[in-house]
Parts: structure tokens; C-alpha cells; sequence
């Protein structure tokens, strides 16, 4: 290959056409005119940059090599690693396991593994001999009505994440609730969840939740707790007669939709003219809030109408995977783009990111740019989209100026139909350009809608944070009340919010964990999670939903709500008196906010028979039919999972006319500091909140395929710029490690504004040059047993001024290692011998329609007589699935839903570095093109159920069958372990329990499990099923009726949570089904098709509609 | 050197090298009988209940209905074993004061669930469905006996796979009229007064089971069915 491209560059020696390599040298060859210096960075920095990033040497094969992106010969590629063709990735296309995965590494010596091992083989027969063990049955006394022992109930609920809440639907058995789906009539959800809903199961069961109420880590009681802080509060009302008020009580909480919880803060801060209340999120929407008002001077909320828009331009919003809406918009923005039925149009997404997201991967185009670039492009787009900015117009490079008029086009064609969303992390101006670019297209009103905040009380988070430093610090806070978050742990460092926290007199923490913050703090309550509790929350549109618990709080916890009525007189009051009163007046008051009332409830201490006393006005005074009236409304209400009518109205806002004054004048690299640093809430753990979540820590973080750790994230060039991991062939790859499968990622130390962090360093193609991201949630300290000391806190170097991106990032390599486990090159389905397989097909909607298998040509199934098996016959029914790679935007919520619904185990990254992970499904991860900007595409692949299963006729004890419908059943009674079928299948779809994974001893986990999946123990092969406990149910649900099995009746739980509909299950042989008419379309394929395995599941092309006018860019 | 056999120990080698075959092959059967015995698979044995309850008294003699306890069975995986509640709504009433129905009174009054022995027990990974059993004309007796004629419940299946095979390989050789699932003495003595209406498995099997609309042996005896 060296030689292959050696003669490139005899052929072109100075070609310079790819779009990196112009990228770099554009400043030095452009002449630089006074405009331009203003946009661009000084010359000196892009002569210093470029000169890091071309080191004489090495900068021919790495320009050739960006020049062929197929320099490996491969059009897909799965890694860095692959593309460049390292030894170690040559070693694992050969094995499945890395070498070692399998070999002894124990203190226990060969000899005695053996003599121990023959001794248990010999003694193994002897356990046949045990009878089951006695069973008992405890029935009920009174059995509730409606509640039939083996037969789950749903309910509806909502989870509220950074305050804003997603409608679920929960299955409980026998009161325990153990999968999560989404609610169809919630507008955020439409039946789809996502991977923190379909996790937060196991956060409900967790055993390191906080369980008692703690005063200076001392078990107390709930009175002991009132005890301490009634006189606290009696003594902030004298406080408050003061003149000057001096002190105070504050109350710091996450942002806060809830009409019942702020009615009762606002009581709280009307009863107590001194106190304050912050809202504070790590990973909150300042930037859409405070752009709102930088626009039209009011606090607005945007909806945007995705199912309406043509044409759509996200600068730097990851709106398909990220917010409180993006559920809803995944969904709206899939079925714009699904080519079924004869359909011949697409959406079209342009994405403008300063990091690798979900979004910016399925995009038709995406331009990768350094943060502080965004606002010029934003500026330089809004001008020529005739957006009067106040500003001169800008300068860019060619590329930068054919993508504007490209997109400004695309959008002046599309009036009204097209769509500008900015990033949460983009500044508020870049917001403001983006509301005035809508009303300019005359996008407001048709796909973008303004209603009134849904948040109650919408403010700058880190505003507000830092005036209650200030506060603290001055001494001015005698009470602090966090409900609750982890600000010790997530507030931006320059604040030093432990530090001002110490100087408050008396400190309470409302949280699920004992954390951080609960170190510091006098008094800890342990929370009820939202499972448990009683509260309400509104969506990303307004609608509100009623959250209503499916347990009793396992570890005595309490809600917001309980901790407030703590302050508030009412010390014994519950969440649903409070929530169910609050909806109760407000339906008396034809559903406005009902009026705050001072000072009304008195209730002497300790009496828990008052608080039914206290609206003796509000409930004896309305009429039986008003109340009955009620009990529709709030019944209605609990079954729907929504209020109805809550959703906000649509209203008018005018820009203001001075909106385009502020500039917010990004910093620039320097020359001692020439990187840029992106912070990015993670996207599995967030904010750091789910820390603790095996689920989520487990699974694969849809780019980077990264578990367990968060790292630097890199493009390529930088790293090759900073010597940093691999070079090979003129790549820069993630060093992999010989004898595993994780990476050995070097260390860098990130030095940001004077703090300094240490980071293993991840290479990621297609991430912008000279940026590096870094994800928040990791480096937590006390978070349980799962999530403390893994990865690094990216909350040590984050800052109140810059909180999402900023300049003057240095990076020093520490010359240390650090393994990372991901899952990227794990499972590969390449072969060195075939050369490339035809694994992923993609083309572009023109393509497509020219050539609508888009599959390579020449190649084709083998047909019916190739196998010398008789093929079976199906009477009934035969399952089969399939898979639209054009609608799969690879949020990984699938596989937490698989992880749920199968009772799937937490290895551990440890397993996982060895390959090891038991997931069912996995999402592929492919890319196409250039490292420098890939095009991506994602490919969930679990088993095909393939009609000649490789893995059925290697069994030696017919473990592995094949059904009478067509699935390849896997029976783990009768598994011995051989791992054969692994061995043999194409797909690497088999998981085998190399150890003890599941936790059969934590009593609140055996609760969380489902009950109709066998739980696996050591030493068996497992895999996806099909969901065949849903299938089991649908038809003997049918046979009882004597019916066919409706098509959409059975849906595995991949294709439930998938927010944009691109698994579809059913029966192949009705023709009238969904699958079947999606595997009539002409882009259906099989994986390995030429194998002659037959997979049932098959998948559909990826079509991407790029404009004509870019061309493959 | 003398030989230190003689030449008839040949006889004995050969018995033993024949005879090992036939001790593995004895082992094996034993083994196997031994896995089909009610020793081990519990059949026939009554269990200790924490209430002697008869199922002959309430069944055989007394004429109550399955179902009357077993609520769910036609609709449920689990065919429901009664609350404490079910017990009272007559023991209130009759046997008030009976000593041996002092446990239920006794969880009546405590709130605290009667403990009862399991007689049927499957492994966990063995997903049996009571409702399309019964609602495609598996009777109860076919798999529990004659329930009516027990003082004390003891499962009279050995509960092994084979046994389940048994009827998932010939359905038609088991299943009866729907609305005579709940019916104890099946097959009856007498079917129909007139002789020519005798009840004929081999005919009305057959018949049934394409009437019920069962499902092909293969489907019946893929492993998922039961195994999941």
C-alpha cells in the first residue's frame, strides 16, 4: 500500500483539493485583507497552527492519505484503526476474542486450575441429584382489586430530566415497576424513549441510593430533622422584620417546570421576604433562554415543527439526541426523510458543529468548525439570508463562502418550510441569529412557534448560581436548601461553590446519592426517585404530566414537594396532598394558577391529622358536581399521562430592534494556547447524574463507541499535530493494546484559564482540528459503587464565564497511558481474505433514484438451490425484521431497552476491554470518505435470525434450534457452553457469560428483573430472541381469540424505544404487513448476503439527499 | 518366569470387559429411571400445607368450581391461588370455629399471607401458560389427576420435559370439548346414553384439535415455546 501511494503523489505531487489539506493552508496562500484578519484568526497563529499540523516529514503521506480516503482500500471503515490497516486490527479481524481473553490469568497455577477443574467435572454429575428445592406460595390476604398476580399493569408517568418531563408508560408486576416505554399521547415522547428513561429503572433499584436521613452522617429521624430546621425557619421570619434584612434562607434547585413545586417555592419565598431561590443546571438551556431575550427582550420558548420543514440548518445543536425535545423531533424529522411506498422525497439537513455528534452524523452535509467560528458563519449565513445584522459582511474561505450561498439558497427557496435551530451550547447571539434568520424565511408560525416559557420561572442558571456564591461568600445565606443536584460536584470551578457553601450556617441536601454534596452538608434527606413520587412536570411544548409513583419509596425517601412542606408549616403534608390540592384549585380556577396564599397554613408541629384541615375552604365550599368534575379531570389526567390542554399557546414576539447590537466576540486561539475546548454533557451519563447507572456507563457512546470513561476527544490531525497515539501509514490511530481489544490512549494534561486536568486521549475522525472535547459527568468521587473514580471531571476546568466552549486551551502530553474500553473495534464483520464486504449501503437521494438497490454491482444473493439443506417451510407465521439504516440516528436507546427488557448484565470494563460486553444489540458505527470528515452511518445489528444459521447445525447438543416460524432459538437450559455457535456465526451477535455477571444476591435488583426472561448464569451462550416473551404473549393472546396475530401487535423492545421508527417487526409472511412491504422495498438487504445465511433481519440503504450544489462535501 | 495368571482368568477378563459395557449402559439406565422416579420428581407425594386442605372435601364432595379459586386460569399464565379473602367468604359463615382452620382465620386477622407449599414447581426457565392450556381444551385433570379424589395435593406427572413432549408431539390424543376442561372424571364412563356416541380420543381428537385451531407440532415443540 506504501507503494500505492507513493504513485499518487508522483501523479500529483502539490494536489491539493481535499478539503483539510486546503483548510490548513489557506491562510498562507490567501492574501489577508483587513476584513478577513478580523474574522480570521491572526496569520501568525494559522502560520503557527499549520505549522504544528504539517510537520515537514510527514505531511506528504498525510496529505496523500486524506487525499484517498481509501488508502486502505476500504469504502466503509469502522476505525481509525482499519482505515489505516494497523497490525493489531489485522489480529483482531482473525479472533473474536483477543488471545488472552480466554487463558488463565489467575494466581492459581495451570496444574492446580486443572486438578481442581477435573475434580469439579467429576463431582459436577453429583448436583443432578438435589430435588428442586421446596417452593412456597404467599398469596394475598385481600388481594387488590385489579391487580391479578402475573398479569403486569401499566401506568403513566412522566421523568422529569433537567426539569422537563418525558410521558412514559411504565409495566409494573405485582407492584414493581420493570420497563419503561414511552407514551403515545405525550407530545415529547409519541411512544419512543430514550436511553436515561429506559435506565432509570435500575437507578429506582439501586443499591447505593441513598437510604436514610443523615445528620453529620448520623441516622436520624424525620422529627429530629424537623426538630432542627423549624426554629431555623421561625428565625428567618424575625430575620426578615429586620431592617436591613440581613441573611436568609436560599433554595438552589435544578430548573423547575413544576406548576405544583414552584407554587409551593413561591409560597415559600412570599411567607419569607428574604429568601431566594437559584436554579442551577450543569447542562442547562441558559443559552436558548438568554438568546430568547436577546431577541425579543421576553423569555420564549421555541418549538420547532420538524415534520414541516424541508429544508434544516442546526449550528451546532444536536437536536436528534440531545434536549427535552428530542424524542419528538427524531421522530418528526424521520418520517420526513423515509423513502417507503414509492416516496421520492427527502428533508434536507445541513449541520454546522464543533463536535461530533449524533446530528451532525446523520446530516446531508456537515461542516466541522472550531466553536468560536460558529458565530461568524451564523452572521456571515443570517447576512446573506437578508437578515439585517448590523454588521458588515464577512469574508470566509471558499469552501465556507460555496457552503453559504449553497445553504442560503437551499433556505430562500424554502421559505416557510425550513428551519435554523441553534445549540444549547452556542451563545446567545448565535440564538438571536437564528430566531431573526425563521422570521426572515417566514419560518415563524408554520415550523418554528413561539409559546410563553415553560419553564416556571425561566432565568439564567449561571447567573443565578453565581449570585448565591456571591451570596454565600458575603455571609448573607443562614440557610441553605439544595433540592436536589450536586453543585459541589458540577458547579464551575472559578465559583468555588464548596467553598462559599462551608460559610452557611446550616445546610440541607434533598438527593438520590449521598454524593459530594452531601459530604458538606449538615443534613441529607435521601430523595424519592420520580418512580416513587408524586409531582407533576411539563414537556418541551408545555403539556404538563401528572408524575405518579409505581412504588412506595423503597428506602423511605421523599420529594421535593415533602422537603418543602418541611419549611412550609406543613412538616407531615405528602406529595399527593399537595400536588392533588395544588390541580384541585387550579381546576376550580378554570385551570389558571391558582393565587398564592401567605401564611394560611399554620399547623402546630407534629400533628399529621391537620393537613386535610388546611383547604377546609377550598374543598367544602365547591359544589358535588365541581368535585366530581375534578375527580374526571385528575383521573383522565393520571390514565392519559397528560393534562389536557396544558400544552402553551402559540404567541407572537417581535425582534427587537437593537437585538444584533451585542456581540459576544469569541476568544481566539493564541500562540501559547492554540486549541479550543468543547464541553458537551455526556452523551450516556449527562450531567453526571446517572454516574452511578451500570446501563448507561456500559453502554457505548454512539460516536466514540467509548464505555466507562469519558477522554479528550481529538480529529486525527491534531493528534498526528501533538504526536499523540499511533502513527501508521501516515495515520494517526488509537494505539490499540496487542493482547486486548482496548485502547491505550495517551495522556494529556488539559491546562484551561489556570486549572489543569488530566485526560486520555480518544481520536475521533471527523471532530474539527484544533478543538478538543471534553464530556462532563465523569470523575465523580462519591458516587456509588459503580461510578466513582472513573474517568476524568471536565467540571474542574470548566469555567461560569465560557461554560460550554472557550480558547486558550493548552495541551502538554504527560507521556502516560490509560486504557479505554471501547467497543468500536469489537465484533467486526470484515474478513482479511474477502476484501471488503458490502456491510453498509448508502448513496445519495439522485442515486438512489437512478439505482434504487444502491447496492455494488455485480454482486447478488445466491438463490434458492445453493444450500443443500431443504429449505424450510412456514405455515403461519415467520418473523423477520427490518431495519432502516436512513432513519437509525444511533441514540443507542435500543440497546438500553434490550438491556431491560432481557434481564442483560452489567460486565464491567474490565469484560468489556476483553470484548465481553453482553449486549444483544449493538449500534455499528461505519464510516465513509476522509478522516477528516467522514460521512457516518449507524447499523444496529443484532441476531438475524438467519434461515441457514451457521450457528444451529455446530451445536453439539442442540442448544441453538431452529423454530417452526423461523427464529433461531436459543435454549440456555440446554447450553453447555462449547462456544461453536459464537465461533461460527458471521454477525458476532452471540454473547457467552464468561463469568458470573449477573448479580443473583441484591435483593432490590431481583425486583427490577423481568420475569418472563430467564435470568443466565455462568457459562451460557445468550442472544437477541426477537423479544420472544412478546411474541409468546401476542400469540397465545390471539389463539385465545382464535385470531391471527395483528401486524404491530408484537414489538420487540428495540423497536419500541427507537425514536424515529426505523426497526419494524412482523410477520414476513402476510404481505400486508409493515415489514414485509419494507422488505419489498427496493433498498432492502441482507447483511452478508452473499454467505446464503439468509438473515431475517434485514436493513434498508441509507439514502442522504446532498445538495446538488455542494456536491459530495 | 511362571505366567502369574492362569489361563481361565481369560474367562474373567472377558466377562469384565463384556460386563463393563453392560454395567454403563445399566448405570445409565438407572441413571435415567432414577430422574423419571417419583423420588425425585416428587409425584405422588402429598405435600405438608400449613392448612389441611382437602381438595376431595372442597371439590369432590362439595362440588366447587375451579375456577372458584383458581381465578385466572383462563386468562393468566398462573391460574391463581386463592387470597385468604376466598377462604373467609365461606368460613365465616361455616366451620367457624374449627381448629384446623385457625391459620386462615389467623392471617385473616393479621393481614399475614398463608405460606403455601408449591406442588407443582417447573424450573424457572420453563415458561408454562395455564389459559391457552385450558382455552384449547387441555382439562385440568389431564395434568393434575384427579384433584377431587385428593386429600392431600400431589402433583401425579412427573413434570419432565418428556411429559410435556408427550402431549405437545399428539395434542390430539389429550384435549377434549372446551366446556369440559373443568370436568374431574375424564374420559367419562359414559358419554352420551346412546352407544354410538361413545367418546373415541382417536375420532374426536383429530377433529377437535383442527376445530381449536391448534398449532402444528413443530410450532408446539420449538423451544422457545416453553423456554425463553
Amino acid at each position: 500500500m506504501a507503494e500505492l501511494v507513493q504513485l499518487k503523489r508522483a501523479i500529483s505531487p502539490r494536489e491539493e483539493d481535499s478539503d483539510s489539506s486546503r483548510e490548513l493552508v489557506d491562510p498562507d496562500s490567501s492574501a489577508v485583507d483587513a476584513q478577513s484578519s478580523i474574522l480570521d484568526p491572526p496569520s501568525s497563529i494559522l502560520n503557527l497552527r499549520s505549522s504544528i499540523l504539517d510537520p515537514p516529514s510527514s505531511i506528504l503521506d498525510l496529505r496523500s492519505s486524506i487525499l484517498d480516503p481509501r488508502s486502505s482500500g476500504k469504502q466503509y471503515w469502522r476505525s481509525l484503526e482499519e482505515l489505516a490497516g494497523t497490525e493489531e486490527f489485522q489480529e483482531l479481524l482473525h479472533r473474536e476474542f483477543p488471545e488472552n481473553a480466554t487463558e488463565w490469568n489467575d494466581p492459581v497455577g495451570r496444574r492446580k486450575f486443572l486438578k481442581l477443574m477435573g475434580a469439579s467435572f467429576a463431582l459436577a454429575g453429583l448436583t443432578a441429584c438435589t430435588r428442586q428445592p421446596t417452593e412456597y406460595i404467599a398469596p394475598y390476604v385481600r388481594q387488590p382489586e385489579e391487580l391479578v398476580p402475573g398479569q403486569p399493569a401499566f401506568f403513566a408517568t412522566a421523568m422529569p430530566l433537567d426539569g422537563l418531563a418525558t410521558g412514559l408508560i411504565v409495566e409494573s408486576h405485582e407492584g414493581r415497576p420493570t420497563k419503561i416505554e414511552g407514551n403515545k399521547d405525550h407530545p415529547a415522547s409519541l411512544g419512543a424513549t430514550d436511553a436515561f428513561s429506559q435506565a432509570s429503572v435500575l437507578g429506582l433499584y439501586d443499591p447505593d441510593r441513598s437510604q436514610t436521613l443523615t445528620h453529620l452522617g448520623d441516622i436520624v429521624t424525620w422529627p429530629a430533622f424537623l426538630g432542627a430546621v423549624r426554629p431555623a425557619v421561625d428565625a428567618q421570619r424575625a430575620v426578615a422584620a429586620l431592617k436591613p434584612a440581613k441573611g436568609g434562607l436560599r433554595i438552589l434547585s435544578g430548573t423547575i417546570t413544576s406548576p405544583t413545586l414552584a407554587h409551593q417555592i413561591k409560597t415559600l419565598l412570599a411567607t419569607l421576604p428574604t429568601a431566594k431561590w437559584h436554579q442551577y443546571d450543569p447542562a442547562g438551556r441558559d443559552n436558548a433562554r438568554e438568546g430568547s431575550r436577546l431577541a425579543f427582550g421576553q423569555y420564549a420558548n421555541t418549538v420547532y415543527r420538524f415534520d414541516k420543514a424541508d429544508v434544516v440548518l442546526s449550528l451546532d445543536s444536536d437536536f436528534l439526541a440531545c434536549g427535552p425535545a428530542s424524542l419528538r423531533y427524531a421522530r418528526d424529522f424521520a418520517a420526513k426523510r423515509q423513502l417507503i411506498s414509492g416516496k421520492r422525497e427527502m428533508n434536507r439537513l445541513y449541520v454546522v458543529e464543533s463536535t461530533v455528534t449524533n446530528t451532525g452524523s446523520v446530516a446531508d452535509h456537515r461542516l466541522p468548525l472550531r466553536p468560536s467560528e460558529i458565530e461568524r458563519f451564523a452572521r456571515a449565513l443570517a447576512t446573506s439570508a437578508g437578515v439585517q445584522t448590523g454588521q458588515s459582511a464577512f469574508l470566509m474561505d471558499e469552501r465556507r463562502s460555496k457552503w453559504l450561498t449553497a445553504i442560503g439558497k437551499d433556505l430562500r427557496e424554502h421559505r416557510g418550510a425550513s428551519i435554523v435551530i441553534a445549540g444549547d451550547s452556542q451563545p446567545p447571539i448565535v440564538h438571536a441569529l437564528a430566531h431573526a434568520m425563521n422570521q426572515t424565511l417566514g419560518n415563524v408560525g408554520s415550523t418554528v412557534i413561539y409559546t410563553d416559557p415553560v419553564e416556571a420561572n425561566p432565568v439564567d442558571g449561571m447567573a443565578s448560581l453565581r449570585e448565591l456564591v456571591t451570596d454565600m461568600d458575603s455571609g448573607q445565606v443562614d440557610l441553605l436548601l439544595i433540592l436536589g443536584g450536586n453543585p459541589v460536584y458540577d458547579a464551575p470551578a472559578d465559583l468555588d461553590f464548596a467553598g462559599a457553601m462551608r460559610k452557611v450556617p446550616l445546610r440541607v441536601h434533598l438527593n438520590l446519592y449521598k454524593d459530594e454534596t452531601s459530604e458538606l452538608c449538615q443534613w441529607h434527606i435521601p430523595e424519592a426517585h420520580y418512580l416513587e413520587s408524586w409531582s407533576d412536570a411539563r414537556a418541551f411544548d408545555g403539556t404538563v404530566s401528572i408524575i405518579q409513583p409505581l412504588i412506595a419509596p423503597l428506602y423511605s425517601g421523599r420529594t421535593a414537594h415533602e422537603a418543602l412542606a418541611a419549611f412550609l408549616n406543613e412538616p407531615e403534608r405528602s406529595s399527593y396532598d399537595t400536588v392533588r390540592d395544588y390541580w384541585r384549585r387550579r381546576f376550580a380556577a378554570g385551570g389558571q394558577e391558582p393565587p398564592i396564599k401567605v401564611g394560611a397554613p399554620q399547623v402546630a408541629m407534629g400533628s399529621p391529622g391537620a393537613p386535610a384541615a388546611t383547604q377546609p375552604a377550598a374543598t367544602s365550599a365547591p359544589s358535588q358536581a365541581a368535585s366530581t368534575g375534578f375527580e374526571q379531570f385528575w383521573r383522565k389526567s393520571l390514565h392519559d399521562g397528560v393534562v389536557a390542554n396544558t400544552a402553551l399557546q402559540p404567541k407572537t414576539v417581535a425582534l427587537k430592534s437593537d437585538w444584533s447590537s451585542q456581540t459576544s466576540n469569541p476568544e481566539r486561539p493564541t500562540a501559547d494556547a492554540p486549541f479550543e475546548i468543547v464541553f458537551r454533557p455526556d452523551p450516556t451519563i449527562h450531567d453526571g447524574r446517572f454516574a452511578n447507572n451500570g446501563w448507561l456507563q456500559e453502554l457505548p457512546k454512539p460516536l466514540s463507541k467509548l464505555t466507562w470513561d469519558n477522554a479528550a476527544i481529538v480529529s486525527p490531525a491534531t493528534a498526528g499535530a501533538l504526536a499523540l497515539g499511533k502513527r501508521v501509514n501516515g495515520f494517526s490511530t488509537n494505539r490499540m493494546s496487542s493482547i486486548g481489544r482496548e485502547i491505550l490512549a495517551d495522556q494529556i494534561e488539559l491546562q484551561y484559564r489556570g486549572r489543569k486536568v488530566i485526560a486520555p486521549v480518544l481520536i475521533q475522525p471527523g471532530h474539527p482540528d484544533g478543538v478538543v472535547t471534553v464530556h462532563l459527568g465523569y470523575g465523580r468521587t462519591i458516587a456509588g459503587r459503580v461510578g466513582s473514580n472513573a474517568g476524568f471531571s471536565a467540571y474542574a476546568i470548566r469555567t461560569s464565564d465560557a461554560p460550554w466552549f472557550g480558547a486558550g486551551l493548552q495541551v502538554a502530553k504527560t507521556g502516560g497511558t490509560y486504557s479505554l474500553a471501547t467497543t468500536q473495534s469489537h465484533h467486526l464483520l470484515d474478513a482479511e481474505e474477502i476484501g471488503e464486504r458490502d456491510i453498509v449501503r448508502s448513496g445519495s437521494l439522485e442515486e438512489y433514484k437512478k439505482h434504487p438497490t444502491l447496492g455494488p454491482e455485480g454482486q447478488h444473493e445466491p438463490g434458492e438451490q445453493a444450500s443443500l439443506y431443504p429449505a424450510f417451510e412456514y405455515k403461519d407465521y415467520a418473523w423477520g425484521m427490518a431495519i432502516d439504516l436512513s432513519s437509525c440516528v444511533g441514540c443507542s436507546a435500543c440497546v438500553v431497552a434490550c438491556v431491560a427488557e432481557n434481564n442483560i448484565p452489567v460486565v464491567g470494563k474490565e469484560q468489556v476491554a476483553r470484548s465481553r460486553e453482553m449486549h444483544w444489540l449493538r449500534v455499528d458505527t461505519y464510516y465513509k470518505g476522509g478522516q477528516t470528515n467522514p460521512d457516518t452511518y449507524f447499523q444496529p445489528v443484532a441476531c438475524q435470525h438467519c434461515e441457514n444459521a451457521p450457528c444451529e447445525v455446530v451445536c453439539p447438543v442442540a442448544a441453538t434450534a431452529h423454530s417452526a416460524e423461523g427464529l433461531n432459538e436459543m435454549t440456555y437450559n440446554r447450553c453447555v457452553g462449547t462456544r461453536y455457535c459464537s465461533n461460527n456465526c458471521p454477525y458476532k451477535v452471540r454473547r457467552f457469560n464468561f463469568l458470573l455477571y449477573q448479580d443473583f444476591y441484591t435483593a432490590s435488583l431481583k425486583m427490577m428483573r423481568n420475569p418472563d426472561v430467564t435470568v443466565r448464569s455462568r457459562g451460557v451462550m445468550e442472544k437477541c430472541t426477537y423479544c420472544v416473551q412478546r411474541i409468546q404473549k401476542a400469540k397465545i393472546d390471539s389463539q385465545k381469540e382464535d385470531r391471527k396475530v395483528r401486524d404491530g401487535e408484537i414489538v420487540p423492545a428495540c423497536a419500541q424505544a427507537c425514536p424515529t421508527e426505523a426497526i419494524v417487526f412482523g410477520n414476513i409472511n402476510d404481505h400486508e404487513s409493515r415489514v414485509a412491504k419494507l422488505k419489498g422495498e427496493q433498498r432492502n438487504y441482507s447483511l452478508l448476503g452473499e454467505l446464503n445465511v439468509k438473515p431475517r433481519t434485514t436493513y434498508l440503504a441509507a439514502v442522504r439527499n446532498p445538495n446538488p450544489e455542494l456536491g459530495s462535501e | 518366569m511362571g505366567q502369574i495368571f492362569n489361563r481361565s482368568t481369560n474367562f474373567i477378563s472377558k466377562v469384565t470387559i463384556f460386563g463393563a459395557f453392560f454395567f454403563i449402559g445399566i448405570i445409565i439406565w438407572l441413571l435415567l429411571e432414577f430422574n423419571r422416579s417419583s423420588y425425585y420428581t416428587q409425584a405422588y407425594f402429598p405435600r405438608e400445607q400449613p392448612v389441611q386442605f382437602s381438595h376431595k372435601h372442597h371439590v369432590g364432595d362439595d362440588g366447587v368450581d375451579c375456577r372458584y379459586c383458581h381465578t385466572t386460569v383462563e386468562k393468566l399464565a398462573f391460574a391463581g391461588i386463592p387470597p385468604t379473602k376466598t377462604c373467609m367468604n365461606c368460613h365465616s359463615q361455616i366451620w367457624r370455629d374449627s381448629p384446623y382452620l385457625e391459620p386462615v382465620r389467623e392471617s385473616w386477622r393479621t393481614g399475614k399471607p398463608i405460606k403455601w407449599t408449591r406442588v407443582h414447581d417447573l424450573p424457572d426457565f420453563t415458561y408454562f401458560n395455564h389459559s391457552i392450556h385450558v382455552n384449547k381444551g387441555v382439562g385440568c385433570s389431564t395434568c393434575h389427576g384427579r384433584v377431587d379424589l385428593m386429600p392431600l395435593t400431589y402433583q401425579v406427572a412427573s413434570l419432565n420435559m418428556e411429559w410435556c413432549l408427550e402431549c405437545h408431539r399428539n395434542p390430539e390424543q389429550f384435549i377434549r370439548p372446551k366446556k369440559e376442561v373443568f370436568t374431574m372424571d375424564w374420559p367419562p364412563q359414559q358419554w352420551d346414553p346412546s352407544p354410538d356416541k361413545q367418546w373415541h380420543q382417536d375420532v374426536e381428537g383429530p377433529r377437535l384439535s383442527k376445530e381449536y385451531n391448534i398449532q402444528s407440532t413443530g410450532v408446539l415443540t420449538s423451544c422457545s415455546t416453553c423456554h425463553r
